[in-house]
């Protein structure tokens, strides 16, 4: 385009709406939620406090990683649609640091009710042969490491953004953006490997007879899908509130409900294959996964799972239409973001009571606990994101492809 | 041009996308309805300038899909369960899992097989011949020019009135077409 673009000028939170106060809104929560929480996990529901603290740790953990990969992707491609929502991504991206403090109580305190290959008398012949890596050296060494990936990761596509929006060399810009896809690019490999390699230690490890060689891109999938529900829904809150109201278009909204749409049908394709193998193979060690999902009320969500989590937002979202109507998509984001927390619970929760290999029947209770650590994770995760939200321009403003993306339309 | 020769109708080359546009919204409000434009990448808005109604083809695929998929799923239940019953790796007759990734398969494949015939048949392709391909300017709409054609058969069409509105709407060229 020859012509000069026409910027976007409502690129600040008012200072009255309800984003201004999310540091403090999110605070709250989090102190609330996390300590209510971690109190009852010095007492008797100590196991029951630092699963429910588990789940609601890699539930919203996922939304993080979710944008991390979301902004690597497309720098790495050299997407232009996506400049309009970008920040917001980053936003939401640059709160993992606060992720690794969180980490800390699953590292320490709840390190020996949640992993069962840390009491050596648990220690079989098939663990026996995984020693060399469930060491808790090794557990403590890897997760530093997944967090100082994703730490820099996150800082350097953040700071890098922010820098040009102050940057009024256009060379020195396009510098910027030449810099960002070298990062981005073998950053994908980092973050795809490090992402993996977190689900199976902090999520796999549960269950440490089961292993399956799919569950990272399981993690994945769900991750970037809750995502992309996530950052419609958010685009659609700060448009509320008067931010990015001209900018952020139906045509960036339609491509959001692809993506979830798009991703909706990756989650199911990799649950399924995860599924089908252990199925057919009919292997002990494997099939212990589902087996203490189809008894204790969790066959329920077993079977609920393929509908609503598949088939029900498949046709939903099947419609152009929909996608590209406001109320229609949200409906579809709040809906993949509750299948998403369900997910997860399925994933994690059936391991509460198994401790000591046996089966104690892990029955499906929901707890007040879950609440809590939910509203604490989801408050610390705002209350990052509201910090540095707050504190830069809504958008990339002199991203040198901003143009294209205000102009973009789908066919 | 003789008075023996027959008239198909007119081919318009304009230069840019935007005298394109500007060209296709002056043909709309004229009122032709016989009539296209040629570019040689996809211009954003054209459909909407044009007056082109969204396209029937995600019905298709939408029909078609669904009955491959019911299809496939019924077939594999009668071949496995009852007319050929085999037992494979202990499980079943009736083995659900086992039948979702052909199910799926299917799906894909009268899905996209539909995408494919039905885009042709709704396009109107293969169409080994047009009257356009004896233009010699008309050779240039995959590389960098664009063009508008309005046919003679169009109740509308006036062939000093359409050649004018051509000409005033920005188009650099107005060629006349035989059949």
């Amino acid at each position: 385009m020859s012509h000069a673009i026409e910027k976007p000028t409502d690129i600040t939170i008012p200072a009255s709406s309800l984003w201004a106060k999310l540091p403090v809104i999110g605070g709250a929560m989090a102190v609330i939620g996390l300590g209510a929480t971690l109190a009852s996990a010095t007492g008797e529901n100590k196991a029951r406090a630092m699963f429910s603290y588990l789940w609601a740790f890699e539930s919203v953990l996922a939304l993080a990683l979710g944008a991390l990969g979301w902004v690597l992707i497309n720098h790495a491609v050299k997407a232009s649609w996506h400049v309009v929502l970008r920040r917001i991504a980053e936003t939401v991206a640059v709160t993992l640091p606060v992720f690794a403090f969180l980490f800390i109580p699953i590292a320490t305190l709840g390190f020996h009710e949640l992993y069962p290959w840390t009491h050596a008398d648990h220690i079989d012949e098939i663990l026996a042969r995984k020693t060399w890596f469930l060491t808790s050296g090794g557990f403590f060494a890897r997760a530093a490491l997944y967090f100082g990936i994703w730490c820099v990761l996150a800082w350097v596509l953040y700071s890098t953004s922010t820098k040009m929006d102050a940057e009024t060399n256009p060379t020195v810009r396009e510098g910027m953006v030449k810099r960002l896809v070298v990062v981005s690019t073998p950053g994908i490999a980092l973050y795809a490997l490090s992402q993996s390699f977190q689900a199976i230690d902090w999520m796999m490890s549960l269950q440490p007879h089961w292993y399956s060689t799919i569950f990272g891109v399981y993690y994945f999938a769900a991750s970037i899908l809750a995502f992309n529900a996530f950052l419609a829904l958010l685009a659609m809150g700060l448009q509320k509130a008067g931010v990015l109201t001209k900018a952020i278009t139906t045509e960036h909204f339609h491509d959001l409900g692809k993506y979830v749409y798009g991703y909706g049908v990756f989650w199911a394709y990799i649950a399924f294959s995860q599924f089908i193998l252990i199925w057919y193979a009919n292997i002990p060690e494997e099939t212990e996964f589902y087996m203490v999902r189809v008894e204790g009320g969790w066959e329920y969500i077993s079977y609920a799972l393929p509908v609503l989590h598949f088939f029900v937002p498949f046709f939903y979202l099947v419609s152009r239409h929909v996608k590209r109507h406001r109320t229609g998509l949200a409906i579809a984001c709040v809906w993949m973001l509750v299948m998403h927390l369900v997910d997860m619970y399925w994933l994690i929760m059936p391991n509460f009571g198994m401790h000591g290999g046996g089966h104690h029947e892990p029955h499906l209770a929901l707890s007040y606990l879950d609440v809590t650590a939910l509203l604490g994770m989801v408050g610390a995760l705002f209350a990052v994101f509201g910090f540095f939200l707050n504190k830069n321009k809504a958008v990339a403003i002199n991203d040198p492809r901003l143009g294209e993306s205000l102009a973009h339309e789908n066919f | 041009m003789s008075a023996d020769k027959k008239l198909w109708g007119l081919l318009a080359q304009y230069e840019n996308p935007a005298t394109l546009t500007h060209g296709c919204e002056r043909v709309k409000a004229a009122g032709y309805e016989k009539w296209d434009a040629c570019t040689p990448f996809p211009v954003h808005g054209l459909d909407k300038v044009m007056g082109i109604p969204p396209t029937k083809l995600p019905w298709a695929v939408l029909i078609v899909g669904l009955t491959g998929s019911t299809f496939m799923l019924f077939f594999q239940s009668w071949a496995m369960g009852w007319a050929y019953p085999m037992i494979v790796g202990g499980k079943p007759l009736f083995s659900m899992p086992a039948f979702v990734p052909v199910w799926y398969e299917v799906t894909v494949l009268s899905s996209c097989v539909t995408a494919f015939l039905a885009n042709w048949i709704m396009n109107g392709l293969p169409q080994p011949y047009h009257p356009v391909f004896a233009s010699k300017a008309f050779e240039r709409v995959t590389d960098d020019k664009f063009f508008i054609m309005i046919e003679a058969e169009d109740p509308r069409f006036n062939l000093e009135a359409t050649k004018k509105l051509l000409s005033e709407s920005g188009a650099t060229l107005v060629e006349e077409l035989e059949p």
